[in-house]
């Protein structure tokens, strides 16, 4: 069973890789299509069976000396709630993107790429041990690197693609560190062998880089760098907004619902481990508690529709990492599932909304969408709805919980967690209104009513925009300052523009349109779940029927009663995120609704904040001045002097440039190679004669 | 069979093909074409006779087996032959690689087409005899006379600079060899043979061990190559011809890897331990050094023949860790990188056969009329950067995973390769595959022939199967790393009640 689940859309990836140009597109996605559909159903089955923690061996994998390595299956009630969401939302994007992708040439690609992400994260999810998991976090890594850089002729496409590959590396750098150090503390590196030890070592000291530490702290901030790196948390988030350059709908799969909240689903896979290291949850809890406030920052004034949604996502990671911080592990991986649905749901009504408009992200030139796409614009605003946490939407139930968990923890940088994460909830409340008015509401600012409008046309605006970062920032919000500005060169514009099937110029021709029922089903069905999986599901993730679903899942340490506390938290507490919500609503209807000038004129009067947001707290630029730059740098000195100068000119080019010289003076005497053959027939002749030496001289010896 | 075993078999149908092909004449044509399928025939009938050899050969053991002793020089200089756990993969990669090596030369190679495929041959057999040789002045010999065919593959059918190329790669590898040489006198002087399984039972004297382990180093380093020796590999790589490229890449530099294992950690283990250290700091150096250097690269060879070096990097970590994972993991590492380097050097045979240019600059947006070449080198460049699910990543997981038994800090360094190569390979993929298809030259590129198709299937299967099976590889080097680590465990306490109080390895 567990096999047919991980194991089709492995199947479905390989008959349209390799088959893909025989069977056609159509067949492709039909294929994939219903093999995902297939794989969601038996995942659901599954997980509504409930039963037992079990572990299904498959094969082995390799094994050396005292280490062993299995391909299986550890099933638990975490990995089902894994399993049934990676399956919905993967079935789900396959279906809407028979619909979004119709257009593209390359569709049987794109498909199979799908269904590797998918089989690549099922295998994350039901590894039984930290070397399989691993596989399935490269094989995420690998599925995401050739999805965000399908639309391969674009630069930015590939710049976005290798940076998320290689950001994910630097944190995997701390996951191998950390599964070499777990191997040599415990002996193993399976999951229920390491829990198993996890008494006898955590009092052990480890020394590492002229420290002694703890030797489980270390571990697990090794560990959770791996996490930091697969969830875009704060100082290694920087790939997730440029990972947009995707189709949408991987937005949607890979970089909202699934692969991000891998970090988020080690760290409650590993619970045992980390409920022992405190220290390393104080990281985890200030890790998320930053990242869900920067994030939220960032937000606030982008003007990328996608991105909007994707710095609202970097930040809701960083939601269920102050849970897993505070011990709360439950009340993440509940918001994991809720945000699921919701932020599919986001993108993929994104994805409609870009769909409409002819493939323009911008949502300056968008405006008063809700006429043309009413059902759209509802299904956005059902998912913006349950993002802010609206009361008995999905997300009120996990969210809620999360700040009051913050609150009522008694660990170190629980205080600062928690007033990032309301202060957070305000931020959310307020971006997402402003994506929802800037799209839907006020005047329509696209095609022929943008003639009237004060703006240029977009494609001129957009290559004049890119080097007006460092200018004085405009009098309307976003004429003279364009989001994506600095990390996709002027020229590559015109890349971007020129891909459009359609092109901008057809602004004037079209009227946005609603999408086709594929696209529309799919959004329906996430609509379903984010307004409801809160009130069905909430009891048994978070409320009384807890222990009894989560079984040994989750670890809870003897001293851990956060779940319990969380109903005991002053009603203010409760409040705060309704608060917050209102408080968001209402600014953003004052300030795009009814003061439509007020957001330029603050941009004016708080320039270098404004472009500090806007250029997201300028971590490209640092990284790339300080990471680099350097190396590249230092690479052409080691190349150059290192190398060159130094080694063979020293050694080698001295003394070769002596052989040569002689060689050549004789071979200038005829050309050909006759000279050459002499001078190796002259070493053997050598070799020979020393080897007679060597074999004479012992036997006079003897 | 006049007493001769599989293994002298082995040696002998390359020369004897070498010889057929020497026979030839004709008109020109007709000898390059005879020559061609003379060199194919012999170079797989002599894969088959190695999978003979290895379905005699019992992975269980550790012991040498297929052995065979005939008289050479003296009684303790004998003609000896014999593989064990270690050397057995290698004969089997060695055989294996080189019908692709004849495919991939079929239509580069139109000069001294005769000559080319007799010094290939005759490279075959020194290669096998390295790694079957029992004797050490066999061993040495063999070790030796490769250099010869490839002096001249590289000089003769070389590109632009191959004669510099040429003698670099020449003047490096002697210069190692001389010292290799008094290595083996002394050894001849001190335990009376040269008898590979007799002296691997022989403790030499520990101050000796010193001396003929710095001996051996400067060859076998060279040969790797490790930094700071390495720099004859990128030129030799770029000058050579494609065929060239793959044998250096896949054969030649595991010789260095190998000469480690049977020579300088189970004979000379106390002076093996004392220099871990250095090779560490060495192979730290060489695996973010060249990293580094083979981002910066403008010419395709020359970054994955940097990029060759720092894998070999993890090889010479892994080996000298001491403990079963890191040496098993090099061993892995060296069958896993002979099968990728070689594939990646064959991929960039096919762009320059078709635009002769190595250069980066010139090439960007083939996957849009090549995309069966995109995909074959999708995944050979994953390999390289050792994603799991491919044959690099066994490897290096278990090298990195060995050094951090043996030294976390050191671990932590070369961990940083994991990034680098991310950088450098996937830089290099964008550049050449991804992009748009502009450069008026490439418009008419074509995709993959059948031949380029039948010599890249196989070695994308083989990249995949071992990520997902390693098994039938890495379960043979157990026994022998298994003996290996307990004659070294033996040898380093014995010296420690004696002498100085090293740590063991765990």
């Amino acid at each position: 069973m567990y096999h047919a689940i991980v194991f089709f859309p492995l199947i479905g990836f390989l008959i349209a890789g390799l088959f893909g140009r025989y069977i056609g597109a159509r067949a492709c996605e039909y294929i994939t299509t219903a093999f995902l559909a297939f794989t969601a159903l038996i995942a659901w089955g599954v997980f509504l069976d409930g039963g037992h923690a079990e572990r299904v061996q498959v094969a082995s994998w390799f094994s050396a000396g005292d280490l062993q390595v299995d391909w299986a299956f550890k099933v638990d009630t975490l990995t089902r709630v894994m399993l049934v969401v990676v399956t919905t939302v993967s079935t789900l994007v396959h279906l809407y993107s028979v619909g979004y992708m119709h257009e593209d040439p390359h569709r049987p690609r794109f498909f199979a790429y799908l269904s590797l992400f998918t089989f690549a994260m099922l295998m994350l999810v039901t590894a039984d041990n930290l070397v399989q998991m691993f596989f399935g976090w490269e094989g995420v890594g690998l599925a995401s690197y050739l999805l965000i850089g399908f639309w391969y002729e674009k630069p930015s496409a590939n710049a976005a693609a290798m940076k998320a590959f290689i950001v994910n590396r630097v944190g995997d750098f701390g996951f191998s560190l950390g599964i070499f150090l777990t191997f040599v503390l415990t002996g193993s590196v399976a999951f229920d062998a390491i829990f198993g030890k996890v008494d006898a070592i955590k009092t052990l000291s480890f020394h590492f880089l002229g420290y002694d530490w703890n030797a489980l702290t270390l571990a697990c901030l090794l560990l959770f760098m791996g996490a930091m790196g697969k969830s875009a948390q704060f100082l290694l988030h920087t790939w997730l907004p440029d990972a947009m350059e995707g189709p949408t709908p991987v937005s949607a799969l890979i970089h909202a619902a699934t692969m991000v909240t891998a970090g988020v689903f080690m760290v409650a896979r590993l619970s045992p481990l980390f409920e022992e290291a405190p220290n390393a949850l104080v990281v985890v809890t200030v890790i998320g508690g930053i990242t869900a406030f920067f994030a939220a920052t960032i937000g606030l004034v982008q003007n990328d529709i996608k991105r909007v949604i994707a710095y609202s996502t970097c930040s809701q990671l960083g939601y269920m990492f102050v849970a897993l911080g505070v011990g709360a592990y439950s009340a993440a991986v509940f918001h994991l599932f809720t945000h699921a649905f919701f932020k599919a749901l986001l993108f993929l009504g994104a994805g409609s909304v870009i769909h409409a408009m002819h493939h323009e992200q911008d949502m300056r030139n968008m405006g008063g969408l809700r006429r043309y796409i009413p059902y759209t614009s509802a299904m956005m605003a059902i998912g913006s709805l349950a993002l802010i946490g609206f009361p008995y939407t999905a997300g009120y139930y996990s969210k809620d919980a999360i700040i009051e968990a913050a609150y009522a923890s008694t660990r170190p940088g629980h205080t600062l967690a928690f007033l990032c994460v309301v202060v957070a909830a305000f931020f959310t409340s307020f971006y997402s209104w402003r994506l929802f008015f800037m799209t839907f509401e006020g005047p329509a600012r696209w095609g022929a009513h943008a003639a009237h409008d004060h703006h240029d046309a977009p494609a001129v605006a957009r290559s004049t925009m890119a080097h007006e970062a460092d200018g004085p920032p405009g009098h309307t919000e976003g004429v003279a300052h364009d989001d994506k500005g600095h990390d996709i060169e002027p020229a590559h514009k015109s890349d971007v523009v020129a891909d459009d099937h359609h092109g901008h110029g057809h602004h004037g021709d079209h009227t946005p349109h609603e999408s086709p029922l594929v696209m529309t089903v799919p959004l329906a069905i996430l609509a379903f779940g984010a307004l409801f999986a809160g009130i069905i599901f909430h009891n048994r993730f978070i409320g009384a029927g807890m222990d009894a679903f989560w079984g040994h899942a989750l670890a809870h340490g003897p001293h851990n009663h956060i779940m319990h506390e969380i109903h005991e938290v002053p009603a203010l507490v409760s409040y705060s995120p309704l608060v917050m919500l209102i408080l968001g609503f209402i600014l953003a209807y004052w300030m795009y609704i009814r003061r439509p000038e007020l957001p330029g004129e603050l941009a004016a009067q708080q320039p270098s904040l404004y472009r500090f947001l806007l250029n997201k707290w300028y971590f490209d630029e640092i990284y790339d001045r300080i990471f680099v730059r350097p190396a590249k740098d230092f690479g052409l000195f080691l190349w150059k002097q290192g190398d060159g100068r130094i080694i063979d000119g020293l050694g080698p080019n001295g003394i070769a440039a002596r052989v040569v010289d002689v060689t050549r003076g004789v071979v200038r005497l005829q050309t050909g190679y006759l000279y050459h053959y002499a001078f190796v027939m002259l070493i053997g002749v050598a070799g020979l004669i020393s080897w007679y030496l060597i074999s004479g001289l012992p036997k006079g010896a003897h | 069979m006049l007493g001769l075993g599989i293994l002298s078999g082995l040696l002998i149908v390359p020369l004897c093909g070498a010889a057929f092909i020497l026979t030839l004449n004709g008109d020109e044509a007709s000898v390059a074409r005879n020559s061609r399928w003379a060199a194919l025939a012999t170079t797989i009938v002599t894969f088959v006779l190695s999978l003979v050899a290895w379905g005699r050969y019992d992975a269980a053991s550790s012991s040498f087996q297929l052995v065979e002793s005939h008289a050479w020089l003296t009684d303790t200089i004998r003609f000896k032959l014999g593989v064990d756990g270690f050397s057995m993969p290698l004969i089997l990669l060695t055989t294996f690689l080189m019908p692709f090596c004849i495919g991939a030369s079929w239509h580069a190679i139109n000069v001294r087409v005769k000559e080319y495929f007799v010094a290939f041959l005759v490279l075959e057999t020194t290669m096998i005899g390295v790694f079957a040789s029992l004797d050490l002045l066999l061993f040495y010999l063999f070790f030796e006379a490769g250099l010869i065919p490839m002096f001249l593959i590289i000089g003769i059918w070389g590109g632009a600079r191959r004669v510099y190329a040429s003698f670099k790669f020449f003047l490096y590898t002697l210069l190692g060899s001389v010292l290799m040489l008094l290595a083996v006198m002394a050894m001849y002087w001190q335990a009376g043979t040269t008898d590979i399984p007799t002296l691997l039972q022989y403790r030499f004297p520990v101050q000796m061990q010193t001396w003929l382990w710095l001996a051996f180093f400067a060859s076998f380093a060279v040969k790797m190559p490790m930094w700071p020796v390495h720099t004859w590999l990128p030129d030799a790589h770029v000058e050579a011809p494609t065929a060239g490229s793959v044998i250096l890449a896949g054969i030649l530099l595991k010789m260095g890897g190998y000469g480690f294992i049977r020579i300088s950690l189970p004979m000379l283990p106390v002076a093996s331990h004392e220099f871990a250290p250095l090779v560490f700091a060495l192979s730290v150096i060489a695996i973010i050094f060249t990293s580094l250097t083979a981002m910066m690269q403008t010419d395709i060879k020359k970054l994955i023949a940097y990029s060759s070096v720092a894998h070999m990097g993890f090889v010479t970590l892994g080996l000298f860790t001491l403990n079963e994972q890191g040496i098993q993991g090099a061993l892995f590492l060296m069958i896993s990188h002979g099968i990728v380097a070689s594939a990646l050097f064959l991929c960039v045979g096919v762009v320059y056969d078709r635009m002769h240019t190595r250069e980066i600059a010139a090439y960007g947006g083939l996957v849009k009329r090549m995309p069966l070449y995109a995909v074959a080198m999708m995944v050979f460049t994953m390999a390289n950067v050792g994603l799991p699910g491919t044959s690099g990543f066994v490897g290096e997981f278990l090298s990195m995973l060995g050094a951090f038994k043996a030294n976390p800090n050191v671990a932590f360094f070369s961990t940083f390769g994991i990034i680098l190569s991310a950088g450098y390979a996937l830089w290099l993929y964008a550049r050449v595959i991804y992009g748009k298809l502009e450069k008026p030259n490439l418009q008419g590129i074509l995709d993959l022939d059948l031949r380029e198709k039948i010599i890249l299937a196989p070695l994308v299967a083989l990249t995949i199967y071992y990520g997902v099976h390693p098994a039938p590889v890495l379960d043979v080097f157990a026994p022998s790393t298994d003996a290996l680590m307990a004659s070294i465990k033996t040898a380093l306490s014995n010296t420690q009640t004696a002498a100085a109080a090293l740590p063991i390895p765990r």
